[in-house]
């Protein structure tokens, strides 16, 4: 992009980008958010994860100035969002949940009237388009992209003023498996350009595969804030191995390993249930010392859905 | 302050004109509405001749001006509303871009439509239509754009209320409407009851049918200074409210 080279030296600010601290804000009687308290680092993803309703949204819009807090502190790049909005917003880019554009608002019209909305000189509006794979596109009214294409139309949004914090709300809600990768990627390179991603999504695997570090999110409330493999290795130390074999006497063997906690026998099929990082290799290493022959072999670790139903109690889709 | 209003004013044009019924329903519509009965009616009667009946001379062509004024605000009240129901006034308030550069964008459009089909109803009218031929054009297109105004802040509060995109239409419809049939255009304010009476008297239609009989019968500017002044009033009272009670999402 035209403007790599000077994103990185246009940041004064040291420190955390964001810092959020004590937010609350209501809806008549509903408590969408209660004393949600965070920082976002330099060129960092942060993803904030929960179910639907959890108050995703509801934070990021203060966060982005379009939503005014009953209490707390917000700072984004120094900035009061809500009092101080226009100036921010020329420096973060926004893509919101749900968005639409006119109907029958061409792409290039759109990208185009975007770049005119700030004071300072945007980014290469074709250059964007063709970067984001849109610029065989650029004449097709809005209404006749795909999903995927109005997603990618709204990250060139998002882009068009060169901002140094991206939020992204939801962004691959919808999409097929395919576009929501090729869109994965597209995020890692923002931060790769030096910028700091703010995003939410209810997709763990989108949490896992995406984010440097995650705030999960429920009723409202931060319930805990790390990196997804600490948050894992802090909620879920337990480790399974299913392994096939026909030796008889396997079982005592199995139980015999250290930490083990479960070990559950159908036909020859063995589900070994521990804990700690090196319960894997004790499994191995039982399995060598006493020459256990094995047909199958395969691990299952847990994951940030199983840290969301241990925290919470139940599964993010319910 | 006005950043990107003129790209906005320009695109919001563009993407009326691709509309399958915008231009169509709006302009050539109307239109064609007068020439037809500008034939049946118009042949009727002798030319610029003082027999005409009054509602015939002065009654409808201002009928006619006030109905396309009607229907542009009616496509305001809609398209605010769809914009909101969309995200897309969202969208378009998370740039720099001030809520009042969008609101004037749509405004100008919708001003410079209702010169166009006023326009093209005067050519039309030209040829098939025999009366209006010493009409001072520009003062009339002047006196129309400011009733257009005023009941466009009308439309502006309707928009801000309106629950849904689906009832816009309807309700700013039969709002407007009734405006026009208790305004003096087919009935004198003085010769209705009351009641009526007093109902016209603080609807601002009744002084666009005022003023635009008066500058289509050759009246000067300064003998509706009256009519001028309560349009604005009416604009800047509903504006005011409007900014009030005006919803983005």
């Amino acid at each position: 992009m035209a403007a790599r080279e000077n994103c990185m030296s246009s940041r004064t600010t040291p420190g955390p980008v964001i810092q959020v601290s004590g937010v609350r804000k209501t809806y008549g009687a509903t408590v969408a958010v209660d004393e949600v308290s965070f920082d976002v680092n330099d060129g960092e993803i942060f993803g904030l994860i929960g179910p639907n309703g959890a108050g995703k949204t509801t934070t990021m819009e203060c966060i982005e100035g379009l939503r005014r807090p009953d209490r707390g502190t917000i700072s984004v790049l120094g900035f009061d969002p809500f009092r101080q909005v226009y100036k921010l917003q020329e420096r973060i880019g926004v893509q919101l949940q749900q968005a639409q554009l006119q109907k029958r608002i061409k792409v290039w019209e759109a990208v185009d009237l975007w770049a005119s909305l700030y004071r300072k000189k945007s980014v290469d509006g074709e250059h964007l388009l063709e970067h984001l794979g849109l610029a065989e596109k650029r004449g097709a009214w809005f209404m006749n992209l795909s999903g995927g294409q109005k997603q990618r139309l709204f990250i060139a949004l998002a882009l068009i003023n060169d901002p140094e914090v991206v939020f992204l709300d939801e962004l691959t809600t919808g999409l097929d498996p395919q576009s929501r990768r090729a869109i994965w990627d597209l995020v890692r390179g923002i931060r790769d350009r030096g910028k700091t991603v703010f995003l939410t999504t209810h997709l763990m695997e989108e949490a896992e595969r995406l984010c440097d570090r995650v705030a999960i999110i429920e009723h409202g409330r931060i319930i805990d804030i790390d990196t997804p493999e600490r948050l894992v290795d802090r909620h879920c130390p337990e480790r399974t191995v299913v392994l096939v074999t026909s030796d008889p006497n396997s079982v005592e063997r199995f139980r015999a390993i250290p930490r083990v906690e479960e070990v559950i026998c159908r036909d020859s099929k063995f589900t070994i249930r521990g804990r700690g990082d090196d319960f894997v290799t004790e499994v191995i290493h039982c399995l060598s010392e006493n020459h256990i022959r094995v047909t199958d072999f395969r691990t299952i670790l847990p994951n940030l859905e199983d840290v969301f139903l241990k925290l919470t109690g139940h599964s993010i889709r319910d | 302050m006005l950043r990107g209003l003129w790209k906005l004013t320009w695109i919001e044009i563009k993407v009326f004109l691709r509309e399958p019924l915008g231009a169509i329903g709006t302009i050539v519509f109307p239109v064609l509405a007068f020439l037809v009965i500008g034939r049946v009616a118009g042949h009727n009667i002798p030319a610029p001749s003082l027999a005409a009946s009054g509602f015939l001379r002065v009654g409808l062509p201002v009928l006619a001006a006030l109905l396309i004024s009607v229907s542009s605000v009616l496509s305001l009240v809609t398209i605010v509303s769809i914009y909101r129901e969309g995200g897309i006034l969202k969208r378009l308030r998370a740039t720099p871009l001030r809520p009042q550069t969008i609101l004037t964008a749509h405004v100008i459009v919708k001003l410079g439509l209702t010169a166009a089909t006023l326009g093209l109803l005067a050519l039309a009218g030209k040829r098939y239509y025999p009366i209006g031929m010493h009409v001072r054009w520009f003062s009339f297109t002047v006196a129309l754009l400011i009733s257009t105004l005023s009941i466009l802040s009308i439309g502006f509060l309707i928009a801000s209320i309106v629950p849904t995109a689906r009832f816009a239409q309807p309700i700013g419809a039969a709002i407007l409407y009734p405006m026009i049939g208790v305004s003096g255009l087919f009935t004198r304010v003085s010769a209705m009851p009351p009641v009526v009476q007093a109902v016209a008297r603080v609807l601002p239609m009744t002084y666009s049918v005022s003023l635009l009989e008066g500058i289509w019968a050759g009246d000067a500017w300064s003998a509706h200074i009256g009519d001028v002044a309560a349009l604005a009033l009416v604009f800047f009272v509903c504006t005011a409210l409007s900014a009030k009670v005006f919803r983005w999402e």
